[in-house]
């Protein structure tokens, strides 16, 4: 064969609908009811104090008990605006519901994940009056750069407290991550749009879309024309595998490779027959199980280091190996294998661990493949928001309060140095810095 | 294997469980799949005088849940036997003919006056019926017309009713009673006093279950209108029981035999009706819960108990618990016990502190060198049991008893083991040799 067996279209029409529609069902009623009647209402309650956010999860898990969505909903978008969210993709069996008392005589803690996700989802289906009330305008002017998850909270923490936000994006649509990053089946039905749309219903947040910075606006152009800015820029950068990349069909970063899932009919996205993703995290999962739902043969992650090491949780790992992926550990690529322009695989060096230090074995195998998919890591490129930003550990340094080396910037979210790169801990990173931005502009006011 | 047979008032069946008076026991097809299922005997639902009373044909029954739907309490508007009753009487003829091995006792509800009782008794006597129950006890519907617990709530009606039915039967008469009252005793000592060979206790209980929040109105409703109705099920068993103790325990009425009724759900419930006096035990709602396979489950767990503790029969331990229920005040004030939470289980969710600290009495640490940590603490703790109630992991939480020698930390006074009432407590001004 001259050419990879890299294309689209290879399930019947009626696959594509049911492999990327919702991976986990929500909860019904009556399943709601019962699972929240589970929940003990902890004092001090160690879920709350697991959630990046505090969501004061016995509270909404009463409300859903009493059949109270609404005040569910609040409870949980009062710490979390991006609650919703969160209920679908954190990784919550290493946050709350590994937290839950419950664990102790039991291996179930209550779906805690799940209730939030009824509750959120269940308000946003009719939400009747606004939740949250807009403050009386303050005049004051902040700028967000990047409507992802922190660009979103902070923009919605700053709005509510009556700044005028203006929420800047690259990208042709709000969202980030959760628009671009997430693999459809956590995200099914559209939902990430219609969190926007109920976050954007406060008000006093105007989206310029198309607009990169370092190439449409420079962050000394926001600083003089606004009051603050935050950034939450997350990382634009993906890791090279430090081999060397021909250009070829075939080899592609697993992130583009999500984003256009999310932006295409999965019938038109092309994937290879067989194929191998690079890496051990939530990334590499997401690539890798939607390459096997799209008709891939044969999947396999291939992870540098041992099982303990895979940043994807349990969860995911099972479920990745539950559609079918095969999860190697211990081989780091060495060559990228290709015949006349044509990718036909790649060559890995078997690895262990010796005195701490991964090294090879000496061992070498090949595995054949049409599409070779990058999610070792992503990089925070420090160029579009300028020098002046102080960086640690190759992102940009904040203090306990969001604050940058630069007076007025704040940062929050994955290219802040410091986090676990979670969507729920974005989430606090952009709520901390509205708070700490508007106790700035507040006492510059009444200064 | 343990004897679950018993002996009330010469009625004998193979178990203490008998089916009270209620829809279940409405009908012949019922009767038969109770007994079929292994019920010891049935209270047939309660005959009145012709022509029958007419049922609403809106919901009859309405019912308190738990989150998980479970059915903690039940209430109904249901009258009695709406169905004529020489249609009563001959299948209550037939069923006892068939299953000669079972109580077959039948309820009546007629006007208070001498004929009305003398002509039904004697068509009930002759069924082949091993008894009559006297429905003093119905809350709705009846006792509108001046029936049911309009009866059981005038210990004067109570007496003369009972006076008639003995006068004019040679069948055991049962008094059923009414909790719809303030002091239980009265109508039991009135039953008794009017012949009565045993009372049952207790009827359904004045309710009304909700209300409807969207149409304002009351729950449930036919067409627009409701009325109240009796409680039964899980969430009356405690009412139940003390009532059931109260005559058992009080002079004019100790040794009169009772049939203990009142949310009766599992072999634990009605062992503890046992234990309080009652020679049979009736069930409806279990029945109507779970229909009636359950009264082998029933069976079961008494027999498996009764064989564990070493009862050969229900007699071995009838009315054993009765010496323990006293007023108040001849409770021991020189006794202490503490709470103790067990480490080794406790899921640290807290309830206890939070509810000691906002409800009682602060005697429950929840950090112990910075961590998260639930320990009591003797200093505050009165032993009220709070914490051990809402404790969701059995066991974890247990009260401890001082013991002589001890000292109690709260009070600084060591403990001696001896005993003293509040009726000589120097607090009390009415204590026995106060001056």
């Amino acid at each position: 064969m001259d050419h990879a067996d890299l294309k689209s279209g290879r399930l019947a029409p009626d696959d594509y609908a049911r492999n990327f529609s919702d991976a986990h069902p929500p909860l019904n009623r009556s399943q709601a009811l019962i699972e929240a009647e589970r929940c003990y209402y902890c004092y001090a309650a160690p879920c709350q104090t697991a959630c990046p956010t505090g969501i004061d999860i016995p509270a909404f898990i009463q409300r859903v008990a009493q059949d109270n969505v609404r005040g569910a909903a609040e409870a949980i978008l009062t710490a979390n605006p991006l609650g919703g969210m969160c209920a679908r993709v954190c990784p919550t069996e290493v946050l709350c519901e590994q937290a839950c008392v419950r664990n102790t005589h039991e291996t179930k803690p209550v779906e805690i994940g799940m209730l939030q996700r009824y509750a959120v989802e269940g308000f946003m289906a009719s939400p009747a009056k606004p939740l949250f009330e807009r403050a009386p305008a303050t005049g004051r002017r902040v700028a967000v750069v990047g409507a992802g998850p922190a660009g979103l909270a902070a923009a919605h923490g700053l709005a509510r407290r009556g700044h005028e936000v203006t929420l800047f994006d690259a990208a042709p649509k709000l969202g980030g991550l959760n628009e671009y990053g997430l693999a459809t089946y956590k995200v099914a039905g559209g939902f990430a749009q219609r969190e926007i749309d109920w976050l954007l219903s406060i008000g006093g947040i105007t989206p310029k879309l198309n607009c990169r910075l370092g190439r449409d606006i420079t962050l000394d152009g926001l600083l003089a024309a606004h009051d603050a800015v935050f950034l939450g820029l997350g990382l634009a950068g993906v890791n090279a595998l430090g081999i060397a990349e021909p250009q070829l069909p075939g080899l592609r970063n697993a992130v583009d490779f999500i984003a256009e899932l999310r932006q295409s009919a999965p019938e038109i996205v092309p994937v290879g027959r067989k194929v191998v993703v690079i890496g051990g995290g939530m990334t590499a999962v997401d690539a890798a199980v939607q390459s096997r739902l799209l008709g891939a043969e044969q999947v396999t992650m291939v992870y540098r280091r041992g099982p303990d090491g895979l940043s994807a949780s349990t969860h995911e790992q099972h479920w990745a190996q539950t559609n079918g992926v095969t999860i190697r550990c211990w081989a780091r690529p060495l060559s990228v294998e290709a015949a006349g322009g044509v990718l036909r695989g790649m060559r890995f060096a078997a690895t262990r661990l010796e005195g701490g230090k991964l090294v090879d074995t000496g061992e070498q195998f090949f595995l054949e493949a049409d599409m070779v998919l990058r999610a070792i890591g992503q990089t925070y490129p420090a160029e579009p928001a300028g020098s002046a930003i102080e960086l640690q550990g190759g992102r940009i340094k904040t203090d306990e309060h969001y604050r940058t080396s630069v007076d007025r910037v704040w940062a929050g979210g994955d290219c802040r140095f410091g986090g676990r790169d979670l969507t729920v801990e974005a989430v606090e990173h952009g709520k901390r810095a509205a708070e700490s931005i508007h106790a700035r502009l507040t006492e510059a006011a009444h200064g | 294997m343990a004897d679950l047979s018993t002996n009330f008032l010469g009625i004998k069946s193979p178990n203490p469980f008998w089916l009270a008076s209620a829809p279940p026991t409405d009908k012949e097809v019922n009767v038969r799949r109770a007994f079929e299922a292994g019920w010891g005997g049935v209270v047939w639902k309660t005959l009145g005088e012709d022509p029958p009373v007419v049922n609403v044909n809106g919901p009859r029954y309405a019912t308190l849940w738990s989150q998980d739907r479970r059915v903690i309490g039940f209430n109904n508007i249901e009258l009695i036997s709406d169905r004529p009753l020489q249609v009563n009487l001959d299948e209550i003829r037939r069923v006892k003919r068939d299953f000669p091995d079972r109580a077959m006792i039948v309820s009546l509800m007629v006007p208070v006056n001498e004929e009305s009782w003398k002509n039904i008794l004697a068509r009930v006597a002759d069924t082949g019926a091993d008894g009559v129950e006297l429905n003093f006890g119905c809350p709705h519907g009846m006792s509108e017309r001046g029936m049911g617990s309009a009866v059981g709530q005038v210990p004067e009606y109570i007496q003369q009713v009972t006076e008639w039915c003995k006068q004019h039967t040679k069948l055991p008469v049962i008094v059923k009673l009414t909790p719809n009252i303030t002091d239980v005793r009265y109508p039991a000592r009135a039953a008794k006093n009017g012949g009565a060979d045993a009372v049952s206790l207790i009827n359904t209980i004045n309710s009304v279950m909700g209300v409807d929040l969207d149409r304002m109105t009351m729950s449930p409703v036919t067409d627009g209108l409701g009325s109240h109705g009796g409680y039964c099920g899980p969430a009356v068993k405690p009412i139940a029981l003390n009532m059931v103790a109260e005559i058992a325990r009080d002079t004019a009425t100790a040794g009169l035999p009772i049939s203990g009724i009142g949310g009766i759900t599992t072999w634990r419930d009605a062992a503890e009706f046992i234990a309080m006096g009652c020679g049979t035990v009736q069930v409806c709602t279990a029945a109507m819960v779970y229909g009636f396979k359950i009264v082998q489950d029933l069976c079961s767990g008494l027999s498996n108990f009764m064989d564990e503790k070493g009862y050969a029969s229900l007699a071995d331990f009838q009315g054993r618990a009765v010496p323990t229920v006293k007023n108040w005040n001849q409770l021991n004030l020189n006794y202490v016990e503490k709470a103790v939470i067990h480490q080794d289980s406790c899921i640290k969710c807290g309830r206890c502190h939070v509810v000691c600290e906002d409800t009682s009495h602060q005697a429950i640490f929840a950090t112990k060198n910075g961590q998260r940590h639930f320990e009591v603490n003797d200093a505050e703790c009165v032993g009220c049991n709070l914490c051990v109630s809402i404790c969701p992991v059995p066991g974890t939480i247990t009260m401890r008893a001082l013991q002589p020698g001890e000292t109690d930390a709260r009070t600084g006074r060591v403990i001696d083991g001896s005993y003293a009432n509040w009726t000589t407590h120097p607090n009390n001004p009415m204590r026995s040799g106060c001056v």
